[in-house]
């Protein structure tokens, strides 16, 4: 009586909004991995010495690990000589006019109007278009105030004594596999620096973007909030079609020292492959925040619907007194996607407090994990922690996974973990459509209240996007 | 407006209706009564389109359209309301954001031309008026943390809004004291009119007494077996179920 299995596999072979490829020549180091390859990607990005050796560091300790297996993902192995590890548009340019019109275009297709944004949405946008940054809006305005906002390589030339300070400190080089691998050879990404007491006066946003075939990219994020002063940063990505695995190990790592506030979120619409599980970028990626001061909060916040695989758990430490650490995802896997995502909440600091809250909505054959981990250290006095999972699935052929982990090393705190698991119910859809709306409109009317919880924490602007997103991802995902 | 010639409706393999025939025309309201598992909610989930319930035979027509062969929202577009027996809770979407996709989905359908936010608000603060809705409810999630009473008049308000030509009650009356009964059976009189008929399913004749129906049909073992005007609820209520019963076989045999 509903929906024939014929109309599902129609709607779900819709392509890919965002799959088209930008014809921009690029200029990229020849595929395959070692010193030499180190050397002159920090040569051509005209780095210091000490960056470089901190780069070779990092490839020797990366020789001597092996990919971590522990996640709940099916996955072959990756040859790692068989990407290229740099890859930029030939012409830099240095402001948006000289910006070349075709990656303009490509921003328009994607929604990303680059003026319009930075003026109308009060948003400053530092778009990276595979690995250089190629546009830097309204940084007149932050540098007025003192805030840092350019890219990584930039901050390397520019503000090296402050990337030296505070560079994998957060996340060290042999941190895990992935990791490592990004600390050698990572290409560019977003730097942000706010001076003590200052409020940033605008949401930062970052597009990514990946675009060159072969193209592994590497990004390399650091924020830095010194005493008292409130960030909000907004990454958000999407890539055009491709038929290769393309391989993204992202590090992104949050610096907040006393009563400073950052908030970081993240809208990512990777491509996710194609409805028989080809081609989707493979997203391992390492985001952890450190409360390093007193009062101090992080909160990450996270609507994830693109990649084939996601091997994602943005954390924090908790090592202020007082602090607070937050994490709100939605997670959406459809087709073949496997998603392996959550957060680890390190409680170290006294009176410390975290929140999780994670929606995690399966369709199609995907797979889709949660996996937390909640540990309170011994001098944690009174730490507290509340988590909540709740998933959805639609159809029968994926699956849901909760994996929480617990380490409480002292008898003060109190650790708490809800779970759920549910099926869009038939009298729910039922009830929607004897309204009127179509079996779509309802699913995702459905899922929308469902992640309401998450979205909440998004930018007012942003929180639009994601829902979009969703909808686009559902599209046809009953079954 | 409304023909069911000898329907017959499996559900779960199980027949439920063996035979059921009924005309309704625009302006009136047909209430339809019987005792506990006669299929007086298969009725109404039937013309609805509930998934799981099978027509086996005979047929249904809505303004000449063959009725059965439609999707739901199909339905609901064509002016066919259910209001439901147990309404479903859809946490985190907002009440007056659902009534109007709803709304805005079937002017679509119909052809016409979508309601923008303002002339959407402008609507609801009129129907909230006429319909005395407490305007709280519709800032919530659809029906989520709803009492009972609450959830039946979200029905009503629902009908008021999207001005269906069927409108088919099943049970509205059960759960209710007789303050919300009363409420409710306002709400469905305010929205009487020539142009739309209603199909009032209810096991208690006590909701007739507001909602005084043009005809009254009871319903025995997934058959019409006894019809009449507002005085057959009379003694029904006076004689019970059995009373029927009694009768009824020679009838159906005849």
């Amino acid at each position: 009586m509903a929906t024939q299995p014929g109309e599902v596999q129609a709607a779900l072979s819709r392509r890919y909004g965002a799959g088209f490829v930008t014809d921009i020549e690029s200029h990229s180091l020849p595929p395959g991995l070692d010193e030499d390859t180190i050397r002159a990607l920090s040569a051509i990005k005209e780095e210091p010495e000490w960056m470089t050796e901190w780069r070779l560091a990092a490839y020797r300790r990366w020789l001597k690990m092996t990919p971590p297996n522990w996640a709940h993902l099916k996955l072959g192995p990756i040859d790692f000589q068989a990407i290229s590890y740099y890859s930029a548009p030939k012409n830099k340019p240095k402001s948006l006019d000289e910006v070349d019109p075709k990656l303009l275009e490509t921003y328009d297709k994607l929604g990303v109007p680059l003026h319009e944004r930075a003026k109308l949405a009060g948003v400053a946008v530092d778009a990276v278009f595979d690995s250089v940054s190629v546009a830097n809006t309204a940084r007149e305005q932050l540098a007025k105030v003192g805030v840092i906002f350019c890219s990584m390589s930039e901050a390397i030339r520019e503000h090296g004594e402050l990337v030296r300070q505070y560079l994998g400190t957060v996340v060290p080089q042999g941190d895990n596999f992935f990791a490592a691998l990004n600390s050698a050879v990572f290409s560019d990404g977003s730097f942000v620096f706010i001076p003590k007491g200052v409020r940033c006066p605008m949401e930062l946003s970052t597009y990514f973007r990946i675009n060159a075939g072969h193209t592994g990219q590497f990004e390399r994020t650091l924020i830095i909030a010194e005493e008292s002063s409130v960030v909000s940063y907004l990454e958000g990505c999407t890539a055009p079609m491709r038929d290769e695995n393309q391989l993204h190990a992202a590090v992104v790592e949050l610096v907040a020292l006393e009563k400073a506030n950052i908030k970081y979120s993240t809208v990512q619409n990777w491509y996710p492959g194609d409805e028989n599980g080809k081609g989707g970028i493979y997203n391992f990626v390492t985001k952890r925040g450190e409360c390093r001061g007193d009062d101090s909060r992080i909160t990450w916040t996270q609507v994830e619907t693109g990649s084939a695989i996601t091997w994602k758990y943005p954390s924090c430490v908790l090592r202020g007194d007082r602090s607070v650490g937050e994490f709100h995802s939605v997670a959406l896997t459809n087709h073949f996607q496997q998603a392996d995502t959550g957060t680890k909440m390190i409680h170290i600091g006294r009176d410390t407090k975290s929140k999780i809250v994670s929606k995690g909505i399966s369709a199609g054959r995907s797979q889709n994990s949660y996996r937390g981990l909640v540990k309170v250290e011994k001098g944690a006095l009174n730490a507290r922690n509340h988590t909540r999972c709740d998933s959805i699935l639609i159809g029968k052929k994926c699956g849901s996974h909760t994996f929480p982990y617990m380490e409480v090393k002292n008898p003060t705190a109190i650790v708490e973990h809800e779970a759920t698991t549910s099926k869009i119910s038939d009298d729910q859809l039922f009830y929607c459509r004897s309204r009127g709306i179509g079996e779509e409109d309802a699913v995702s009317m459905i899922v929308d209240g469902f992640c309401k919880q998450v979205f909440r924490e998004l930018p007012m602007e942003f929180a639009v996007e994601a829902k979009k997103l969703l909808e686009v991802s559902l599209e046809g995902a009953i079954g | 407006m409304l023909k069911i010639e000898n329907l017959h409706v499996r559900v779960a393999g199980k027949e439920i209706l063996k035979g059921l025939s009924l005309e309704a025309k625009a302006g009136e309201v047909h209430a339809i009564m019987g005792p506990n598992g006669a299929g007086k909610s298969t009725l109404g989930n039937v013309l609805a389109g509930r998934p799981g319930y099978e027509a086996t035979q005979g047929t249904v027509t809505f303004d000449g359209r063959n009725l059965l062969e439609m999707e739901p929202e199909a339905r609901a577009a064509a002016g066919v309301f259910l209001a439901f027996q147990y309404p479903v809770e859809i946490p985190g979407v907002n009440n007056t954001y659902f009534l109007r996709a709803a709304l805005n989905a079937q002017r679509k359908a119909r052809g016409g031309s979508e309601l923008d936010s303002m002339q959407f608000l402008k609507l609801v603060r009129e129907k909230v008026r006429e319909m005395g809705m407490t305007p709280e409810l519709l800032n919530r999630a659809v029906n989520e943390g709803f009492s009972g009473g609450e959830k039946k008049r979200n029905e009503v308000f629902q009908m008021a809004l999207l001005e269906p030509r069927l409108a088919i009650l099943d049970e509205t009356d059960s759960g209710l004291d007789i303050d919300a009964l009363k409420q409710v059976a306002a709400g469905v009189n305010s929205l009487r009119s020539p142009e739309r008929a209603f199909l009032v399913i209810t096991h208690y004749q006590r909701l007739l007494d507001y909602i005084v129906p043009d005809f009254v049909h009871v319903l025995a073992d997934g058959r019409i077996v006894e019809s009449g005007d507002a005085q057959l609820a009379r003694e029904l209520e006076a004689h019970g179920y059995a009373w029927v019963r009694e009768r009824a076989p020679a009838e159906a045999r005849a």
